[in-house]
């Protein structure tokens, strides 16, 4: 179901930490996802287009900190065996404190990934969502 | 008598607790990451408006700090330092235990942005009184390096909706040590906390643990007559005692360090909780004053129609409420640690 998630599903473009669009001709896709009650909200899959970049908000409505890390299946394997206490500089991997958004903006490339809070017992308790990434018509990615 | 007393309670700690399941209002994590307190003992006594906490925290080694949360139902006016058998003498009184040997009397005693509203040292325990939501309260562990397990946000908020007063004992294992203390060590603290609405939180018992893991405890009430419970019993909250206190119990439980308060009569009354972590989703109810109506909203079967704000002094109430709860929680705050 998830397919490998390689360094070139991240194309160019990627911006990490900021709201701006830019005044590219191309908008930005968005999509929020609310952290509360250590589950990601919506629960239900997301659905985004394949090779354009996606605007990610992350809202922590928790009192404790979350992470979102997002990727195939090998990504989320080494994660549960990491140490990293925080994640910065990976537009992929978000720490977020308590009561707190970050951005982030990824170009995927087609395929399903999960995205998980790796922090410890977070996964187990359900902190896990998918993501669907669907081509596109030729004209809906303007490149 | 007195001597008596401290005889059975040490036969009780020593069998009669080892046999009891793990159970409390809450439980801690280390700085390594494990649960290094695998057992805390609540009671939960109720007096003339005035509800008596007391807490057994065992120490289990290890080093560095580790603490625990327990939702209280009002602002304590004091914490001291426990007496040294009421908790076994109430186990003693509904499972008793075959005396095996005189030696096993010899035994050793049973040893936050938030607002700080109290703060106390009771041997190698660190107690702190807080006032605030679940966030004050999450903001003041984080603060201390401690984490909040995953479900903690949703567990403070079902407890600070109807009262935002919680409770934080952070356990010194080095200072355990250094007191001498060993390993099955217990320290009991005795909160007092004037209050017109008496319950004992259950679903506390869960934090931190899995859906499917086993939440075990053991409580106990003792009011002017028999009470009226919500939940009622059901599967897994049994009903294993319930009868008039016999007046050896009284005395016994009146002759321990802060507890003349008990009264001449009174009804005992046994739950054993043995639930699933997700099933346990309600605290307990008591109605002691006949009225035969225990407050959906004291169960948190219901939320309350606005913020309850505690009561800074006792009602006039002259019933008797007695709870003990034989718990232990691990409440999954660990420090610094984080695995991504």
């Amino acid at each position: 179901m998830r397919r490998r998630f390689p360094a070139l599903a991240l194309l160019a473009g990627i911006v990490l930490g900021s709201c701006a669009t830019g005044a590219a001709a191309e908008p930005s896709r968005e999509v929020t996802i609310t952290f509360r009650y250590s589950r990601f909200v919506p629960a239900t899959p997301m659905t985004v287009p394949a090779g354009v970049p996606i605007t990610v908000t992350l809202r922590n409505e928790d009192p404790i900190a979350h992470e979102w890390i997002v990727g195939a299946s090998e990504e989320h394997a080494a994660h549960r065996l990491g140490t990293e206490p925080h994640h910065e500089g990976r537009p992929t991997e978000i720490s977020v404190p308590p009561f707190a958004s970050r951005v982030t903006t990824i170009a995927f490339a087609p395929g399903m990934y999960a995205f998980i809070c790796h922090l410890p017992g977070h996964e187990a308790y359900g902190m896990t969502g998918m993501l669907t990434v669907r081509e596109m018509a030729r004209q809906g990615i303007a490149r | 008598m007195r001597r008596t007393v401290i005889s059975l309670a040490a036969v009780a700690l020593s069998l009669g607790l080892a046999q009891t399941p793990a159970a409390a209002c809450a439980g801690l994590i280390g700085s390594n990451g494990a649960v290094n307190l695998g057992r805390t003992t609540t009671l939960a006594a109720y007096h003339d408006g005035v509800e008596h906490y007391v807490t057994a925290f065992q120490f289990l080694g290890g080093g560095g700090q580790f603490g625990t949360l327990i939702p209280l139902p009002g602002i304590p006016s004091d914490v001291q330092k426990g007496g040294a058998w009421t908790l076994q003498r109430l186990i003693r009184e509904t499972e008793p235990v075959a005396l095996r040997s005189s030696v096993a009397a010899l035994a050793a005693p049973a040893p936050a942005r938030a607002e700080v509203l109290l703060e106390k040292r009771i041997d190698a325990l660190d107690i702190t009184v807080l006032k605030g939501g679940s966030h004050d309260v999450s903001v003041w562990a984080t603060d201390r390096g401690f984490r909040l397990s995953p479900d903690a946000p949703e567990m403070l908020e079902f407890y600070a909706k109807r009262s935002p007063i919680f409770l934080a004992a952070v356990f010194d294992s080095d200072a355990a040590k250094q007191r001498g203390q060993r390993v099955g060590d217990g320290t009991p603290v005795h909160i007092t906390i004037p209050t017109p609405n008496p319950w004992v939180p259950l679903r506390i018992l869960a934090l931190g643990k899995q859906a499917a893991d086993r939440v075990d405890a053991d409580v106990f009430l003792l009011t002017d007559r028999a009470p009226n419970l919500l939940p009622g019993p059901r599967a897994e909250l049994g009903l294993l005692h319930s009868a008039a206190a016999s007046d050896l119990l009284l005395n016994d439980l009146r002759a321990d360090e802060g507890m003349a308060w008990v009264p001449r009569n009174a009804w005992l009354t046994k739950l054993r909780v043995d639930a699933r972590a997700a099933d346990l989703t309600y605290d307990l109810a008591v109605d002691a004053s006949g009225s035969g109506m225990p407050s959906r909203v004291a169960a948190g079967l219901d939320a309350p129609a606005a913020p309850v704000t505690p009561l800074d002094a006792p009602p006039p109430w002259a019933l008797v409420t007695l709870a003990a709860a034989l718990l232990g929680v691990p409440i999954a705050m660990s420090v610094a640690r984080s695995r991504s």
